[in-house]
């Protein structure tokens, strides 16, 4: 009999099962891996970009290792994890932290939009803390980490845990004297959570030279992801690579990552593997001598044109006069201004010959203004794609993008610019974006921008004689003879006519 | 490693003193807790190794409590505890932590737990 000293609190005889793996039986792990070429399942996370990148999740009731330098994210990916997990896909989760106690991390993905306690209670999160801070225990004799097996055995049940993430579990290392017991221990909690089915996620710090600082990555050997913060042209920028994923093709290379207002987002280049499908159609951009430099006919259908120019070029008066005619087509447009008001754009353009209004009436556009700053850029990115997913637009203005330069790293914004470009194109949506650029000093998003421009007009002011002009130019414009012309643009009640110098009309590829 | 018949019994020692006198310090009572998950020969062990060690020290002046974490997990989080068998020193002050089965050299492990060495081994 187990007997209770002291207190009354009665320990009662076993009579259960150890619900706990016993040892003989962590060797079985090592079998059953190979047979997973077929019918790999796979568990989604929910982070932008991971789930393209690895082809639809992380291996389904397995353990997937995160590894990187101090401070590039790692809690953040898994606890995103945990969030996604219950938010997206109704899968409760535990988080397990050898590192920052409950209330940090509850205080910390605060400002991420994460309602930690509030998950708590609704029985999709449980959180525990071990605290391996004490210093090194004392010790004698042979012991295990049954107590751990136990509280995230308890943890699991209690909500029905389908994800688990383990942050940072080699700070265990730190907290015991005997790596060997521990090691064998490891070896056996992998073991225990493939056992139990779940899905884990395991962060592990870098080590001087190795992937991980105690070789954890030996015990894990379905999925490894790196994670890693370099200093790139003055900007820090976090990278993100899959090393490893057995029985599943995944995308090889380092991919940027950031840490938007909304959790973690990876920016496959390749998203979509650029396989949008291409139009040889041809839109009007309303102004008829604009389409003439551009082929005869206007940019391509489902194209990325970029108007740049600076303040006062008619930037707006151009991409609305494309607006304009995309409405007399019959087809929807949808126009982002991050300067004026629907009020504002509906009247200013009136001074230039257009009735927006009337479109906005049929249904066939729709103005959203808001200041840049209100969302973050993840947000501004989310809102938008919703937004176009409901309305179905044949184009999208957005008048400028470059207000949204100085919310973000130059790179964050072009990888962000990059994304929207890629899921407007992959519907055939024509973006039209203009930016404001400062005579020829184009900063990095910019050039960015310009370079992923399928066409390119720039606008800029040119004073002679006691005049003022706006010279247009297409820099560039693919898949079409274009104008080397530098043409005069002139706004009037009229509209917009652009009227090139004698002799320079040329049309080059 | 293989678990004990269910049922078996493991013997403690049962204070012959209550825990409330805590009179003089020289009359010092010594209260431990040890936290086992389930009846495994390292927590047969431990248990057995301590209570000799508390004849041997401190014969008469002891409290120990066996906690089985399998019967209530919650506990292991509550007492933070994540190794087991996990020895926890409640009296005298301050707390201090023995995890293991204890079955090093009894003056090491009296050592850990704090008694006095004893004259004649």
């Amino acid at each position: 009999m187990f007997v209770a000293h002291n207190g009354g609190r009665t320990i009662l005889p076993p009579t259960k099962e150890v619900v706990l793996m016993r040892r003989d039986q962590s060797s079985a792990e090592v079998l059953d891996s190979g047979t997973s070429s077929t019918g790999l399942r796979k568990t989604p996370t929910g982070i932008s970009g991971i789930d393209e990148l690895t082809g639809g999740g992380l291996p389904q009731g397995r353990s997937t290792l995160v590894c990187g330098p101090a401070g590039c994210g790692k809690t953040l990916l898994a606890m995103e994890f945990l969030v996604r997990g219950f938010r997206n896909f109704d899968e409760p989760g535990v988080f397990l932290s050898f590192e920052e106690t409950i209330d940090d991390l509850v205080t910390n993905f605060v400002s991420l939009g994460f309602d930690l306690t509030g998950a708590e209670d609704a029985g999709q999160l449980v959180i525990d803390h071990i605290n391996v801070g004490r210093g090194e225990p004392n010790a004698s004799g042979d012991w295990d980490l049954d107590g751990l097996f136990l509280r995230l055995a308890a943890a699991i049940d209690t909500i029905g845990a389908k994800r688990v993430a383990i942050d940072t579990l080699e700070n265990l290392f730190g907290a015991f004297p005997n790596a060997a017991t521990l090691r064998s221990e490891m070896h056996r909690l992998f073991g225990w959570l493939k056992e139990r089915g779940v899905t884990s996620l395991i962060t592990a710090e870098r080590g001087d030279g190795t992937l991980t600082r105690h070789g954890i990555e030996e015990y894990v050997s379905d999925c490894v992801i790196a994670l890693d913060n370099r200093v790139i042209e003055q900007a820090s920028t976090r990278l993100l690579r899959i090393l490893k994923y057995r029985g599943s093709a995944h995308g090889t290379n380092e991919y940027p990552f950031f840490i938007g207002q909304a959790g973690v987002s990876v920016l496959p280049i390749t998203s979509h593997d650029l396989s949008y499908p291409v139009s040889t159609e041809r839109i009007s951009t309303g102004v008829a001598s604009l389409d003439a430099m551009l082929g005869d006919q206007g940019p391509f259908k489902g194209s990325m044109v970029l108007v740049g120019g600076g303040p006062g070029t008619g930037k707006s008066a151009l991409v609305a006069s494309l607006c304009e005619a995309t409405c007399q087509r019959g087809k929807r447009a949808m126009y982002f201004s991050f300067e004026e008001s629907p009020e504002e754009i509906l009247r200013n353009t009136r001074s230039v010959g257009l009735h927006l209004a009337r479109w906005v009436d049929e249904g066939l556009l729709e103005l959203h203004c808001f200041r840049a700053s209100l969302l973050g850029l993840e947000e501004h990115l989310f809102k938008i794609k919703e937004l176009v997913a409901r309305y179905d637009p044949a184009v999208v203005v957005k008048d400028p993008v470059s207000s949204l330069l100085g919310f973000g790293t130059s790179a964050e914004i072009a990888f962000l610019l990059t994304r929207q470009i890629d899921f407007l194109k992959a519907r055939g949506i024509t973006c039209v974006f203009t930016t404001l650029t400062d005579a020829f000093d184009v900063g990095a998003a910019q050039q960015k921008l310009a370079s992923l421009a399928d066409t390119w007009i720039t606008i800029r002011h040119e004073t002679a004689d006691g005049t003022s002009e706006r010279l247009l130019q297409v820099v560039k414009s693919r898949g079409m003879a274009h104008s080397n012309a530098i043409g005069a643009l002139g706004i009037s009640a009229q509209g917009l006519e652009i009227t090139t110098r004698a002799g320079a009309a040329a049309l080059t590829g | 490693m293989s678990d004990p018949p269910p049922g078996r019994e493991i013997d403690l020692a049962v204070p012959t003193t209550d825990s409330q006198e805590m009179e003089a310090s020289v009359s010092e009572n010594w209260s431990f807790s040890l936290y086992i998950a389930g009846p495994s020969p390292k927590s047969t062990r431990a248990a057995a190794n301590l209570r000799q060690l508390c004849e041997t020290h401190v014969p008469g002046r002891y409290t120990i409590e066996v906690v089985d974490l399998v019967q209530d997990p919650s506990i292991a989080r509550t007492e933070d505890i994540f190794a087991v068998p996990t020895l926890i020193r409640r009296s005298p002050q301050p707390m201090c932590r023995v995890i293991g089965d204890l079955a090093d050299a009894d003056d090491m492990v009296g050592d850990l737990l704090g008694f006095e060495p004893t004259p004649m081994g």
